[in-house]
């Protein structure tokens, strides 16, 4: 790669000086507001109200798309926003996963607002560069990058237009464009998205950060939602900062010895216990796929069921003894001592443009084995690590990808497309050249790639006006739900989880609530305030880390030896405790576990009424797919039948003698769907929302979070 | 590898070697400041990093190097400050004080081992194939 030409051609559109200022206690209190429509860019206030009510990352970046946007505001309109925001934690670096950044755009997929934390070095270096959050609006025409210069004070926009689009090309070459040498390459931190982010609604930002030992960048994704379809359709290429000087105390927190003692226990704990409980050191989150083979959760042709027996294939250990490099620091900001950012080195890419390379592939993440695998019923390690490397590069979420291409799988297996639809491609399950031809589909903005790439809500209507596809039935198997693809668990036996899944704000995702062990397999939520509760506590408790600017990770991927002695073991107490304690440290602020959860339910109604304003979250957008609670299929209740047939009996008190699959399937599904409902009354009641999912005016009260404008969006929907 | 080769059952808990070590290092007469730390109640037990490396492979910006006498040392202009070199020490030898945001340790200078009374410290040599650390060459079959 010729860097030097490519920086020639830059042309530079805007420049921005600004002070480099100060953090205090966190918080820079500013934002970079850039508009690549006009080339315009200025510094906005953090105000005093926003830290109070949204106290950053995600919260800051629900308030500016919320200024930015009108209901009429689509994803590919200028006036949407990127928003990449911190939050006042990021940055640290005693305590694991601390380096996170939250993403905000609205969604191609949902039409709703979104939001995704990743993980990588550009949220830390842009606020020590001076940013709390950066604000990207408007529409460029050329392909344009903006790069910040943290340590000079400097902003600028500029055409790029020699460099590759995809990833890990991309942020290659821009690491080596903007560092010194070797050692400044940590210094620098790139976003970018991909080629098939161009071409498909379920782009996705990759977040750079490089890594000393491979020498190579490394790449960790903003998937859900396609927030790298909004990059690429703003024609931005990428998002360059640099700063060096990274110290452990540059927050210039309140009180940095609380932080430091928290961070040592912690890294002590991993270091005691990791290896006899996740082995996240060595594996990630993909530890847990034989888990859930074994517990019948892993989502097997496009969730129809939930184990199978070529699961062996891709079990964990193969991924630890043959493909993921070991003994190696994998966190991906510093001092994330969980360190679960796998990489799979020198592995041999066999199809597509780069057949023949050698690259280091970043995972396989659980969700990344189970959606692209098993999903699939590709049960291959080689073709997940592939497919996994080209969804990376592409910019495409492996999440919405595994389950888009499951979907578009069975309705070829059941004829309801076929390979003149798909252009000749045989979509059968456990095809990999087929998967992974749609990607490289994607990339180009051609066949039946691009239609795979709208997502299963659009395919689904597709299928339905184009091919006379049966609506109902394609409604039932379309692991879809406000445009959102599911992610990768099996939720027909958990009650909890498919409210965990269906009452979300964004869309089917485990960002809010995974409750599948403690509902289905530990039983601790029996009754529906129990599992009421469970769907508010912890929604609201795992939307507190995107206000900090926390992975979630290190809170429940290991616990302390004695967690299972305590009150609520589930909620891992100890880890709550540090949090608090580290958000002390960082803010001076002294929080309970009630404050805590009381700020998020701030962000958290507040992304409701967004959703209301946009023109969906009520309760029939709660509606969810009848897989996700019970058998579509007869295969499907007859894979199971001994369980279903049980609770007909002794649960429903229906006698199944002489009856046929099918009269019994239509009488476990009212059941299953009568019980949603209730689950949904209880939860709406537990959040302070009425029963069509409205918040209540005297919830927002006690949230003291009556702006006018939200309330002026509720009123007549009391 | 060069290293504080130590017998507890010779330790008087004097101090001697902690207050040289700090004196030396923070300019200060302060145990909490010194890399070799002697547990004062009961038996005497004295905690010194015996030079084994496994700090190197978990430093995340290579900041914690073996140097040509095989003491590993760290450079305080690379650290980050995250500590888990801390957390990870198998011996718990790795140290931290809050008025730094950098960890430290002992680099087998000696100055102690010349200031205990009972010969209960002394610098020695063993076998370079006891370094925990990996090199990069094998992790990465390069």
């Amino acid at each position: 790669m010729d860097i030097i030409k490519m920086k020639e051609n830059h042309k530079v559109l805007t420049e921005y000086k600004y002070e480099l200022g100060e953090i205090d206690k966190g918080y820079t209190n500013r934002t970079l507001y850039v508009n690549i429509s006009d080339n315009t860019i200025t510094s906005k206030p953090v105000t005093e109200m926003m830290k109070e009510k949204f106290v950053g990352g995600k919260g800051f970046g629900l308030w500016y798309l919320w200024n930015a946007t009108s209901p009429e505001t689509k994803w590919d309109s200028p006036e949407n926003e990127i928003i990449i925001a911190g939050g006042p934690v990021c940055g640290i670096t005693q305590y694991a996963g601390t380096g996170k950044s939250l993403v905000c755009s609205i969604s191609p997929l949902t039409d709703i607002p979104i939001d995704s934390n990743v993980g990588g070095f550009f949220g830390p270096l842009l606020k020590f560069s001076g940013w709390d959050a950066l604000e990207i609006q408007g529409k460029s025409d050329k392909d344009i990058i903006v790069y910040i210069d943290g340590n000079n004070g400097l902003v600028t926009i500029e055409e790029a237009p020699l460099e590759a689009v995809d990833a890990h090309v991309l942020g290659e070459q821009l690491t080596e464009m903007y560092a010194d040498n070797e050692d400044d390459k940590r210094n620098v931190a790139v976003v970018t998205a991909g080629t098939g982010a161009e071409h498909s609604r379920f782009g996705i930002l990759n977040f750079t950060f490089y890594d000393p030992r491979r020498k190579v960048t490394r790449l960790k994704q903003a998937g859900r939602g396609g927030i790298g379809t909004v990059f690429r359709n703003k024609k931005l290429k990428a998002l360059i900062v640099k700063y060096s000087g990274v110290k452990g105390n540059l927050n210039n927190n309140f009180d940095q010895s609380i932080i430091n003692k928290t961070g040592i226990k912690y890294h002590k704990e991993i270091h005691d216990l990791d290896h006899l409980q996740n082995n996240m050191r060595k594996i990630g989150t993909a530890n847990i796929i034989e888990i859930m083979d074994a517990y019948d959760l892993l989502p097997v042709m496009n969730f129809q069921y939930g184990s199978h027996p070529d699961t062996q294939n891709i079990k964990s250990t193969v991924f630890i003894e043959k493909y993921l490099t070991q003994g190696v620091q994998d966190g991906c900001w510093y001092g994330c001592s969980m360190a679960c950012a796998k990489g799979a080195d020198n592995f041999l890419i066999k199809t597509g443009p780069y057949k023949g390379h050698r690259v280091t592939v970043d995972g396989p993440e659980y969700e990344n084995a189970a959606g692209l695998g098993a999903n699939c019923a590709i049960f291959d390690p080689e073709a997940i690590l592939e497919l996994n490397f080209y969804c990376d590069t592409y910019g495409i979420d492996t999440i919405s990808f595994g389950t888009a291409t499951a979907f578009a799988m069975e309705c070829y297996e059941r004829g309801i497309i076929n390979k003149e639809i798909t252009g000749g491609l045989e979509l059968n399950f456990g095809n990999f050249y087929a998967s992974v031809e749609l990607l490289h589909q994607m990339s180009k903005g051609e066949g039946f790639g691009t239609v795979v790439g709208q997502g299963v809500h659009r395919m689904k209507k597709i299928f339905v006006e184009k091919y006379g596809a049966d609506e109902e039935f394609l409604f039932d198997i379309g692991m879809e739900q406000k445009g959102l693809e599911y992610s990768e668990y099996g939720s027909k036996e958990s009650l909890a989880q498919q409210g965990g899944y269906g009452l979300t704000n964004k869309g089917p995702q485990h960002d809010e609530a995974w409750l599948i062990f403690m509902d289905m397999v530990n039983n601790q939520i029996p009754t529906f305030e129990d599992k009421a509760e469970a769907l508010h506590y912890f929604p609201m408790f795992r939307t507190w880390f995107g206000l900090y600017g926390f992975c979630k990770l290190p809170w429940n991927d290991i616990v302390p030896a004695d967690n299972k002695y305590t009150d609520e073991p589930a909620k891992v107490p100890e880890h709550v405790q540090n949090y608090l304690d580290v958000v002390y440290g960082v803010t001076g602020k002294k929080l309970t576990v009630d404050d805590m959860i009381k700020e998020s339910e701030r962000v958290y109604n507040f992304q409701k009424i967004f959703n209301i304003r946009m023109g969906k979250g009520l309760r029939k957008n709660d509606k969810t797919p009848y897989r996700s609670m019970g058998p579509v299929t007869k295969e499907e209740y007859e894979s199971r039948q001994e369980r279903y047939d049980k609770q007909l009996k002794e649960i429903i008190g229906y006698d199944i003698e002489g009856k046929t699959t099918e009269e019994k399937m239509a009488v476990l599904r009212k059941y299953r769907e009568s019980q949603y409902e209730k689950l949904i009354d209880a939860v709406y009641k537990r959040r302070g929302w009425n029963s069509n999912g409205v918040p209540t005016l005297e919830h927002l009260k006690y949230l003291d979070m009556e702006l006018p404008e939200l309330i002026e969006v509720i009123k007549d929907l009391q | 590898m060069k290293y504080l080769a130590k017998d507890d059952s010779k330790c008087i808990q004097c101090g001697a070697c902690e207050s040289i070590c700090s004196k030396t290092y923070f300019k200060e007469d302060n145990p909490e400041k010194s890399c070799i730390q002697i547990k004062k109640e009961d038996t005497p037990e004295i905690n010194v990093c015996n030079q084994c490396g496994e700090c190197i492979d978990i430093c995340p910006v290579m900041a914690i190097k073996r140097d040509k006498f095989g003491v590993v040392r760290i450079d305080k202009k690379i650290c980050v400050g995250c500590f888990m070199c801390v957390g990870f020490c198998p011996l718990l030898s790795m140290r931290q004080h809050d008025d730094y945001i950098e960890p430290f340790k002992c680099i087998a200078c000696g100055l102690c081992a010349k200031e205990c009374p009972t010969e209960a410290i002394y610098i020695a040599e063993r076998s370079d194939e006891e370094a925990r650390e990996m090199p990069i060459d094998k992790v990465f079959n390069r």
